[in-house]
């Protein structure tokens, strides 16, 4: 793979070998956090600022705890609280982080593309927290990671991502990401929910779950949005629900195995019944924890790796240059 | 003092009656002769040049009163002089609105100082809010010829179909240009609905959002029998109907613009709002259809759709910016590049076609003959060079052309006699 500038779709990794290199760095870093001090100095006096235009809780959360597990120091912005409110350019807003020296920026924002352009302006490291309708690209690598550790693999397995594909930048990266990696997808929706125009996407459509559940290995249930009946996307959520919800009837239709997955928050009794969401085949809460290790993960490719990508034992251990600091220092 | 006369030597005149190699002798603002080995006070080289009629757009956002931070008459009149424009039809869409003779006053008062002659459109309804029809008679007084809500289509049918009536019973001839929306159907799109919208997640509006109003427009001047133009169409089906329209009579003209003969959807995949215009860049099947409408001579004119914005404004997310693209600078060269014309059918669409559409011919457009108004534009068909925003004369910077060599260059233009643009530079 080709030194990494910026993450700001899957198809920056260029593909399943880039992929899977993420994914075993992911590995390492799990290690990382399931240790008594879940911290490594791999990012020791890197900079890593957090841009929000949007409420997120977990995901600012999961990318915070990842930098500061890397010993980055971590900046915050987030639209309330700053001058963006007041009509600032975009562009503005960026150079003004930046020139605070800053190595790296996730930016998450409700304009599909804003990451992007944030990238052309900056001589950081950009990392999509999230745009618009466009990509969630961390997300995609920690549901990535999840089916692998709960079915082994990606390659043949069948997944169908059923709701609103749409309006979801979860499932633009999803898609991209489990069939680089050998998955076959299946999109589950009403019409209205679909993008308008599949030319290009390797996916089968469906607006029939009942059928097509019984087929496959995963499902992965995207968030209904409430305005979308304001939209006339639906009449009500309880007719999505009739159609679209995996209901405890629905879910005896999964076969053995088959793991239930969603990208978080949930709507309890919408898009996934509350009893179907704590079953031992939902993913939610694993999903959550790996996110941060794959943050870690992203962020040391960026600002980290140098010319040796693959972090050698030693790197995440301990800092080679004070190679004796006690663990309470370190976590200072 | 009196003015010097002037003689443009040693080119190839081209307009609407054909071309033949001819020096051009202009004295009082008027063509005094043409004819071999002539000669004035002053000669303006045009040895390989092309000597035309001054080229017209029917579409040009001047942005004075009002946003004079992105334009103002005299830096978009000086775009459009080194564009080989000699007049433009201002949008109204300003503010306030050119909905009143007041405002129509002021802008003709900006344009009297101005690079070229500025015409300005007036609204078709009171603030372009489509709810009551604007004094037209009283602006058509004035001078004003085309009437339009531009950056929105008139949504209400009914109230479309008066206008159509009421323009038809005035004692000028005016005509009515539409953009053409259904807001309905467009409502939050930023781009064209298709491959590119559904890869990128940016919201789209359908090619049938123009459609529909070009139908709807079309039946209504059917009806009515009024004269209409349909301003800046993006659609092989708009193409199609307008086509259809005029094998069966209709009065119905049509636009299109130089960025849609040449970009697609596709460029928006860079989120760089410079792409952003409205309508959006659409497909390949488009742009061929649109090209195919000019040299079968259903598409009437090239309008650039000059629209400039601040960088500020562009430099927004994708969805939060606004549309619009510089267009004045550029349109000459890339029709020539893109149209799949020859320079004469080029000019008919640049010049003395959009000049009738205007109601400004034979003044501008005219044939270049002994005692036509001397407005003129001399063209290098060979001279090349390459787009650069920052050296545009405009206020603002919005090209998406930035970057690309290009063949032909406008060498000098000639406003009522006075040479604005000389060797490419604006005189004033």
């Amino acid at each position: 793979m080709a030194p990494l500038r910026h993450l700001l779709s899957i198809e920056d990794l260029g593909g399943a070998a880039g992929i899977e290199e993420v994914l075993r760095l992911t590995d390492s870093f799990v290690e990382v956090s399931e240790r008594a001090i879940p911290r490594v100095p791999a990012l020791r006096g890197k900079t890593v600022a957090s841009l929000f235009y949007e409420d997120s809780t977990r995901t600012r959360l999961s990318f915070e705890a990842a930098a500061k597990r890397l010993s980055a120091d971590t900046m915050s912005f987030s639209v309330s609280s700053s001058s963006v409110k007041k009509g600032e350019s975009l562009r503005d807003t960026a150079l003004t982080i930046e020139a605070m020296g800053v190595d790296a920026i996730v930016v998450r924002h409700s304009s599909s593309g804003a990451p992007q352009r944030v990238a052309s302006w900056v001589g950081a490291s950009v990392v999509n927290a999230g745009d618009g309708w466009h990509e969630h690209p961390t997300q995609a690598l920690l549901d990535l990671y999840t089916i692998r550790q709960r079915l082994g693999g990606l390659d043949g397995r069948h997944i169908a991502v059923v709701g609103d594909v749409k309006h979801s930048r979860v499932a633009r990266s999803d898609v991209l990401a489990f069939t680089a990696l050998g998955a076959t997808v299946t999109l589950v929706a009403p019409g209205t929910l679909l993008p308008p125009d599949l030319t290009g996407w390797p996916v089968e459509t469906s607006h029939d779950l009942d059928a097509v559940l019984p087929n496959v290995d995963v499902v992965y249930l995207l968030r209904m949005q409430r305005e979308r009946m304001t939209e006339a996307l639906v009449p009500s959520l309880r007719e999505y629900t009739a159609r679209f919800g995996l209901t405890v009837r629905r879910a005896g239709r999964l076969a053995d195995g088959a793991i239930v997955m969603h990208p978080g928050p949930m709507n309890r009794g919408v898009e996934i019944a509350p009893e179907v969401a704590d079953l031992p085949a939902s993913t939610i809460v694993d999903q959550v924890r790996n996110g941060v290790a794959v943050r870690m993960a992203v962020l040391y490719l960026l600002l980290g790796a140098g010319t040796d990508r693959v972090p050698t034992t030693d790197a995440l251990a301990l800092d080679p240059e004070e190679p004796l600091r006690r663990p309470a220092e370190v976590d200072a | 003092m009196r003015e010097t006369s002037l003689v443009i030597k040693g080119g190839r005149v081209i307009d609407a009656t054909g071309a033949r190699p001819a020096d051009v002798v202009i004295d009082g603002g008027r063509i005094a002769a043409v004819g071999p080995d002539l000669s004035a006070d002053r000669v303006l080289d045009a040895g390989g040049c092309v000597v035309a009629p001054g080229l017209v757009d029917l579409h040009a956002h001047l942005r004075q009163p009002g946003l004079e931070e992105a334009e103002t008459v005299e830096t978009g009149s000086r775009a459009a002089a080194l564009g080989g424009f000699t007049a433009v039809v201002a949008m109204p869409n300003t503010t306030p609105a050119v909905d009143s003779a007041a405002v129509v006053r002021e802008v003709q008062e900006l344009g009297r100082t101005a690079l070229c002659q500025v015409a300005p459109a007036g609204t078709i309804t009171v603030g372009r809010a489509g709810t009551q029809l604007a004094p037209l008679a009283e602006m058509a007084e004035l001078g004003v010829r085309l009437f339009t809500d531009d950056g929105r289509g008139v949504q209400d049918t009914r109230l479309m179909r008066r206008a159509m009536e009421y323009t038809t019973g005035l004692p000028q001839q005016v005509v009515l240009a539409q953009h053409c929306e259904d807001e309905g159907l467009a409502a939050g799109g930023h781009m064209h609905e298709g491959e590119w919208s559904s890869r990128l997640g940016i919201a789209g509006q359908p090619a049938e959002a123009e459609e529909l109003m070009v139908m709807r427009d079309i039946s209504l001047a059917r009806l009515t029998g009024a004269r209409i133009h349909l301003q800046h169409l993006s659609t092989g089906g708009s193409v199609a109907m307008v086509r259809a329209a005029r094998a069966d009579r209709v009065a119905v003209t049509a636009e299109v613009t130089p960025h849609h003969l040449t970009l697609t959807a596709e460029r928006c995949a860079s989120y760089d709002p410079v792409f952003k215009v409205n309508p959006p860049l659409r497909t390949d099947a488009d742009v061929a259809a649109l090209r195919a409408g000019l040299a079968d001579g259903t598409v009437d004119a090239i309008a650039t759709d000059h629209a400039p914005h601040t960088a500020e404004a562009k430099e927004q997310p994708f969805d939060q910016a606004p549309p619009g693209m510089l267009g004045l600078e550029t349109a000459l060269v890339l029709a020539l590049e893109c149209s799949g014309l020859p320079l004469e059918a080029v000019l008919a669409h640049l010049s003395w076609q959009p000049a009738a559409i205007a109601g400004l011919a034979p003044e501008h457009g005219g044939p270049v003959a002994e005692g036509g108004a001397a407005h003129l534009c001399v063209i290098d068909p060979e001279a090349g060079w390459v787009v650069d925003p920052g050296a545009s004369a405009s206020r603002s910077r919005n090209s998406p052309f930035a970057g690309r060599p290009v063949t032909g260059k406008v060498r000098h233009t000639v406003l009522a006699g006075e040479p604005v643009v000389v060797d490419g530079e604006a005189q004033r």
